[in-house]
């Protein structure tokens, strides 16, 4: 039994490592992955950019861009003077926003009455134009409470809290709610399930398409050898990535790590369980390396998209919901978000460990039982 | 190791509607070099996949070495050797790394395993080569690698399906040696191939055509009491138009070009060569030659198969 999985380790090894492809896929590929997703993947809304269409040309005008200016959610990148310009700059999407002020806007509020602002925003990018608009009324509140606090001292010669209430906000675990803090970490799920599905599946597929497998078969060696020494490779670089990964994600991108690493370790390697028990579901059904990466994507889209990474679960159907419990991607993501962000231990993250062990083992034990039906 | 190495009962396999291997039955002696021919798409992979247990019999029985091919087949695969007409060694392993692999795949016993991995880089003349890679090198060189390797634990029966296919004649030559020497040594070796001059270097042979067993015999037996049919070969000028004249004449049952010559199938050599000199030479051919020869294989199997042919079309015109 060891003699042969040494055997088929061995072999393994010098296959995937010899080939500098395969070294670039495994090794390069998911570091260079992180970097510029890391970079690119930000949900963060700043610097929106946004046009003036000031008529009045006022102080309380002036006083009022500027603020918009001054909050850093805004830039300013053109002054529009005539109509068409409007539906122009929206057009082009040279400006997701346009503030358009009425010529009498500073005459209103002097004589102590409401003037009109209109706030115009590209919809078409629904998120940035949502978080554009919540900045936009938080600085026309700021700018409502001076005027009243000066209209106060002005008619009343008192000073006034404009606000009884003030709301103190603070978000834990992630201070400035920054999106890589929540997204970078789960890139590193997402890696390492599209690394060990797909290699692993088209490792043994191509052994069945060059014909090496029915050779294999018809040596003594048993299903299980097998099946370890096709798996336990794959799972040995899907932990080196992790760690690498995980290295650059708080070195290179300063994500926090407040948990015990271990623990994110031995979440990744009930999360390989899945992950490599698809693969090996995979390699039973495919016949070919392409159909076996076509089958390997129509996995992966949908368990990204229903994993919560980016979506919320909460905000999903209820049938949909229910089918969440069966992606090992959900687990996995709790596991990594809490170890890094919140520096959890087992004691909270036990039951998603208990919930991949479960998936992982069922569904490698599903597969390795297809894979001795596709042997013959 | 009983006396015979393999048996087959009323084998069977069916894919779906499809019979792939009609209930053959057969034995093959310990020591013997089997063939096993026919055309394409016969059966003889089928077969030979179900002996080593690659695939499952739909019914019958068979034993392999022994051991019964339903319900022992680890202990077969323990014991035999199979090597496929699809070169099967890893390309990205070196030589050394591939015997290795399948040396410990075997569990050949420690002790003797430099003593295989020498010999099979022996046999193979690979003793140069062992650290190149094994998709460098060519064709007949990769093929005896690929025997050597299914030969590493020294297995009683060896399975070849249609090793020598793509491979060049030279190689083809210094393959069989080998063969024989291994069957000098005890080793049963049970081969399909559809090459006519390899089934002559084969003690026993059968012919499967459709699935079903249509013939079974020695090289000799097959040429003689087999064949029902004589065999006259003719040598005129213009043979290709010659052929359409000579298979015309009475009494030919089929007519075909074997080079410049022709052979012609015929239930009376003697009676029909004066017949047809006349018809040839009346329709303004020059016969150089008629006279009957002995068959070779291939006009055996032509003939058994055509035979064949012939009793089922006939059934189906009963039939309808």
């Amino acid at each position: 039994m060891l003699e042969r999985l040494y055997r088929m380790l061995v072999k393994e090894f010098i296959q995937v490592l010899r080939n500098p492809r395969m070294r670039a896929v495994l090794f390069v590929m998911p570091v260079a992955q992180i970097i510029i997703i890391g970079y690119a993947v930000n949900t963060d809304v700043r610097h929106v950019a946004m046009a003036v269409y000031d008529l009045d040309r006022t102080p309380a005008t002036r006083d009022l861009v500027a603020r918009f200016e001054g909050s850093g959610c805004f830039d300013v990148v053109r002054r529009i003077t005539s109509e068409p310009e409007v539906q122009e700059v929206l057009d082009s999407g040279e400006a997701k926003a346009v503030l358009r002020l009425n010529r009498g806007f500073s005459e209103a509020l002097s004589g102590g009455g409401s003037a009109q602002a209109q706030f115009l925003l590209d919809g078409s990018d629904s998120n940035t134009a949502s978080v554009a608009l919540t900045y936009a009324a938080r600085i026309s509140a700021d700018f409502n409470r001076s005027l009243m606090e000066q209209r106060f001292a002005r008619t009343a010669g008192v000073h006034l809290d404009a606000e009884p209430v003030v709301l103190v906000s603070r978000a834990w675990f992630n201070a400035n709610l920054d999106s890589r803090n929540y997204f970078v970490p789960g890139v590193l799920a997402m890696l390492v399930a599209v690394l060990t599905i797909i290699l692993s599946s088209m490792s043994i597929v191509r052994e069945r398409e060059v014909g090496t497998m029915e050779q294999i078969m018809v040596t003594p060696i048993g299903r299980v050898e097998f099946i370890l020494g096709k798996t336990i490779p794959f799972a040995v670089i899907g932990f080196v990535d992790v760690a690498v990964i995980a290295l650059i994600t708080v070195f290179w991108f300063r994500v926090p790590m407040l948990g015990f690493p271990p623990i994110l370790f031995l979440g990744t390697g009930l999360y390989l369980l899945s992950t490599l028990g698809v693969g090996l579901f995979i390699s039973t059904v495919s016949s070919t390396q392409q159909q076996a990466m076509m089958t390997a994507f129509f996995f992966m889209l949908p368990a990204f998209m229903l994993s919560g990474f980016v979506y919320p679960i909460a905000n999903m159907p209820k049938v949909v919901q229910v089918l969440t419990y069966l992606n090992p991607l959900r687990y996995y993501l709790v596991i990594i978000r809490g170890v890094f962000l919140k520096g959890l231990g087992l004691q909270i993250l036990w039951p998603q460990m208990l919930a991949l062990a479960l998936l992982g083992s069922g569904m490698l034990l599903l597969a390795a039982g297809r894979f001795r039906k596709t042997m013959g | 190791m009983p006396e015979l190495a393999v048996t087959l009962r009323h084998l069977e396999r069916r894919f779906g509607d499809f019979v792939a291997v009609n209930r053959i039955s057969l034995d093959v002696r310990k020591g013997e070099i089997f063939g096993f021919l026919g055309p394409n798409g016969a059966g003889k992979s089928t077969t030979i996949r179900m002996l080593c247990g690659l695939l499952e019999p739909t019914s019958g029985q068979g034993t392999v070495a022994g051991y019964d091919i339903l319900t022992e087949r680890e202990e077969i695969k323990r014991g035999i050797g199979y090597m496929s007409q699809k070169f099967s060694l890893y390309d990205d392993l070196t030589v050394e790394e591939n015997i290795d692999f399948f040396s410990g795949i075997y569990r050949v016993p420690p002790e003797k395993k430099a003593g295989r991995k020498a010999w099979v880089l022996d046999m193979a003349h690979l003793q140069e080569h062992r650290r190149t890679r094994t998709g460098l090198l060519p064709g007949g060189w990769k093929q005896r690698l690929s025997l050597g390797c299914a030969l590493l634990h020294e297995p009683r029966v060896l399975f070849l399906d249609e090793p020598t296919s793509g491979v060049d004649p030279l190689s083809r030559r210094s393959f069989w040696d080998l063969i024989y020497q291994l069957a000098g040594e005890g080793v049963t070796v049970f081969v399909t191939t559809h090459y006519m001059e390899e089934a002559e270097y084969c003690d026993r042979l059968a012919l499967i055509y459709r699935g079903e067993l249509v013939a079974l015999g020695t090289p000799s037996e097959m040429k003689g009491e087999l064949m029902a049919d004589q065999v006259l070969c003719v040598s005129c000028d213009r043979s290709h138009e010659a052929l359409g004249v000579a298979a015309a004449v009475a009494g030919v049952r089929d007519a075909a070009l074997f080079g410049r010559d022709i052979h012609l199938m015929t239930e009376d050599a003697a009676g029909l060569a004066p017949r047809l000199r006349q018809s040839l030479e009346a329709a303004g051919f020059q016969v150089d030659a008629v006279e009957r020869i002995t068959p070779s294989l291939e006009d055996v199997f032509v003939s058994l198969i055509e035979a064949r042919d012939r009793a089922e079309g006939a059934q189906q015109e009963f039939r309808a």
